[in-house]
């Protein structure tokens, strides 16, 4: 969804692109491969709006009716009952699980990330430099069902230690209380979501760190700089939109992964208690959507799951809308 | 430079017919390829041709073993049964994309949002859709408990269990029921389907049939108790076996597979272990709930009969009773035929299914000879 705008902006150049001076004599346009060629980019890029435009409306379309029937605060409340005549469901408890497992991934993934791209860029010799990148990125390629897998049955009982203290040491603090959930927590969510989309964040800030413009290092170091500095002075500033895409792409991964999430979370019984801890159990919105796809059997039932699926939709893209500003704005200093 | 963009143009216009070609696949229900067209006599035993169906993944495993085992006697036969659940099922089966549907409770005959399912699929197919019970998934209450090999549980005690009321493995009430047995004092876990299924639905029902008191939440698909949720049986299930002092509703083949405790149930004439016979004792004790062939089942889940085995679902095959297309009929009913037979019945007892007991086969094999 990220690569919207940029298609988006490659139509509407695409009309502009041929200089008027060449028109005049058919060099530039009238040939037919030309006029296919620019046929096939524009009709691309209208084909990418249209398409988004048509998930945005499909989902509101089925979602309008069973909202408009949902007798509970869409936006607030925490029941989920979909079918009856007196449907009452809302997403508050897939909101805060969807964003608060998202922020601790990031909270991970982002500062190791940035690491390991110094690390290989910056620090590591060149014969490890490049295995290690491609180790990395090899994360990546690892199929979303083998991390849930994994985390189920390998990862959980190394990591339920580390749960355990912080409960025990920092059990007053309502975010660390103790629950009864003892699978997958919010937290365990939140880590294997970070391996996740660690090479994201490492693959994309390695590219932007390589290529700082050797003027600026050799500057840096020419006045007196040791390693550490002359990267806070010149390889993160000249980086930073690029970390910024990047941890905005891996938020967007992040709040949308189904498969893994849907293996781990221990989703928690209809009206339990309301709890400000990590360690409880809940559901994000894809895992909600996808657990329950099977028995979709009636439009109203489906509407209302695919309402949920419209929040996340709006939710990755004011995500994404807003990395774009961002970017945009960071770039006129950096350069 | 030429040979490039010719072989580019031919890439897109490759992509684009296979797209095409994805989209006109949809139709499955197509004519029954290789069925001899018209002339065929449907008294055939062995008829060719492709059967689609698709629902309860209740039935998965049973009706995966029944394909198998027709397919190795009808050579020119395929069966493709598609999991999805029995909404969906039943969805496609009124769609008309689907021979059969599979279903873990029969077709509603009551309104639901708006709409009578038995109706319904009574319009679809222009005659009366029979529910043919096939595969009885016993529930299997599953537990893990070190030293407890032999646990007895009363549907009381198994509601409190589930709707938190009991929280500790050494409650009064369930030493109460197992004498001799030393309970450890640990908190009991309870794991539920987090996604909506017939084993949650029938569970249920079977608690607030049997203990109206301890469970007075409505019986549905969705769980209404107390507990953690986890995806599928095999969610649960292995949630069970990586947590001591775990305790689920889960069909019986995940209990076996996971190696987990089995509680028995004393539903007030002692304790009963879950085995093949018991279950179809409490299956045999169902009245029958339609009228003529069509065979829906009202289990008695309060049954007090010694020796049923009570927790249990029934799986239905839904059909219309009179086919739209002769071929397809013919090989739905060699099909069913073959699932009913006593031999295939019997061999789904070691992947954890038990067999129709000899009433109800008997009446079920009559209802698929009359099927037109």
């Amino acid at each position: 969804m990220s690569r919207l705008p940029a298609a988006a902006s490659a139509a509407t150049d695409a009309p502009s692109a041929p200089a008027p001076s060449l028109s005049g004599d058919r060099a530039g346009t009238g040939r037919y491969g030309d006029r296919v060629f620019r046929g096939l980019a524009g009709g691309s890029g209208i084909l990418v709006v249209a398409l988004v435009t048509l998930v945005g409306v499909f989902l509101l379309w089925q979602a309008v009716p069973a909202l408009a029937r949902d007798e509970a605060s869409f936006l607030t409340s925490r029941e989920w009952s979909v079918s009856g005549a007196h449907p009452r469901f809302g997403i508050l408890e897939l909101l805060w699980t969807t964003v608060t497992a998202s922020v601790i991934a990031m909270a991970i993934a982002l500062p190791v990330g940035v690491c390991v791209a110094l690390f290989i860029t910056q620090y590591a010799p060149r014969w490890l430099a490049k295995p290690a990148a491609g180790l990395v990125d090899l994360l990546a390629a690892v199929p979303s069902i083998i991390y849930g897998l994994w985390g189920v049955t390998a990862f959980r009982p190394a990591e339920q230690p580390l749960e355990d203290l912080l409960a025990d040491k920092l059990g007053w603090f309502p975010l660390f209380s103790r629950t009864g959930i003892s699978g997958g927590t919010i937290f365990f969510i939140g880590i294997v979501l970070a391996i996740m989309v660690l090479p994201i964040v490492t693959a994309l800030s390695r590219e932007v760190f390589a290529q700082t413009p050797r003027a600026h290092v050799e500057g840096a170091l020419a006045l007196g700089a040791t390693h550490w500095e002359m990267i806070r002075t010149t390889v993160l500033p000249f980086g930073r939109p690029g970390v910024i895409s990047a941890a905005m792409l891996a938020l967007g991964r992040a709040l949308g992964e189904t498969i893994a999430v849907t293996f781990i979370v221990s989703t928690l019984a209809p009206g339990s208690q309301w709890s400000w801890s990590l360690f409880n159990g809940g559901e994000t919105f894809a895992s909600r959507i996808a657990n329950n796809a099977a028995e979709f059997d009636s439009p109203q039932k489906t509407g209302a799951f695919i309402s949920a699926g419209l929040v996340l939709f709006v939710l990755t893209f004011v995500v994404n809308a807003v990395a774009r500003v961002v970017i945009e704005r960071r770039k006129a200093f950096s350069e | 430079m030429k040979a490039q963009r010719a072989g580019l143009l031919a890439g897109v216009a490759m992509i684009g017919s296979l797209a095409l070609a994805a989209c006109g696949s949809d139709d499955n229900t197509g004519s029954a390829d290789g069925a001899p067209a018209g002339s065929s006599s449907p008294s055939s035993t062995c008829p060719t041709g492709t059967l689609n169906a698709e629902g309860s993944s209740a039935q998965k495993n049973a009706i995966e073993e029944a394909i198998a085992s027709f397919q190795d006697t009808c050579s020119g036969a395929t069966v493709n049964y598609n999991p999805t659940g029995s909404g969906a099922g039943i969805k496609q089966f009124l769609a008309g994309q689907v021979d059969f549907a599979g279903s873990d409770s029969a077709l509603r005959t009551t309104p639901k949002d708006g709409a009578v399912e038995a109706q319904q699929a009574q319009q679809y197919c222009g005659s009366p859709a029979w529910n043919l019970p096939m595969v009885t998934g016993p529930i299997a209450i599953s537990y893990n408990l070190k030293g407890v090999d032999k646990l007895v549980l009363t549907p009381e005690v198994i509601a409190n269990i589930f709707n938190g009321k009991v929280t500790t493995w050494n409650d009064p009430s369930i030493a109460k029921v197992n004498a001799g047995v030393t309970l450890p004092s640990e908190p009991i876990k309870v794991f539920f389907r987090s996604d909506e299924s017939g084993t949650t639905e029938n569970f249920t029902k079977y608690l607030n049939a049997a203990a109206p008191k301890a469970w007075t939440a409505q019986p549905g698909k969705g769980w209404t108790g107390k507990g953690e949720g986890k995806e599928k049986s095999s969610g649960v299930a292995g949630a069970v076996k990586d947590t001591e002092g775990g305790i689920t509703y889960a069909e019986w083949s995940y209990a076996k597979d996971n190696k987990l405790g089995i509680a028995q149930v004393d539903n007030g004439a002692g304790p009963v272990a879950l085995s093949g016979e018991s279950v179809g004792k409490a299956v045999a004790a169902a009245k029958q709930d339609g009228q003529g062939n069509d065979l829906r089942l009202k289990l008695d889940y309060a049954t007090k009969e010694a020796g049923a085995y009570p927790v249990l679902l029934v799986t239905y095959e839904v059909v219309c009773s009179h086919g739209k297309d002769p071929a397809k009929t013919a090989l739905t009913k060699a099909f069913l035929e073959h699932f009913a037979s006593a031999q295939t019945q019997k061999s789904l007892e070691d992947i954890g299914y038990a067999p129709l007991p000899d009433e109800v086969r008997t009446k079920v094999a009559a209802a698929i000879a009359a099927l037109t």
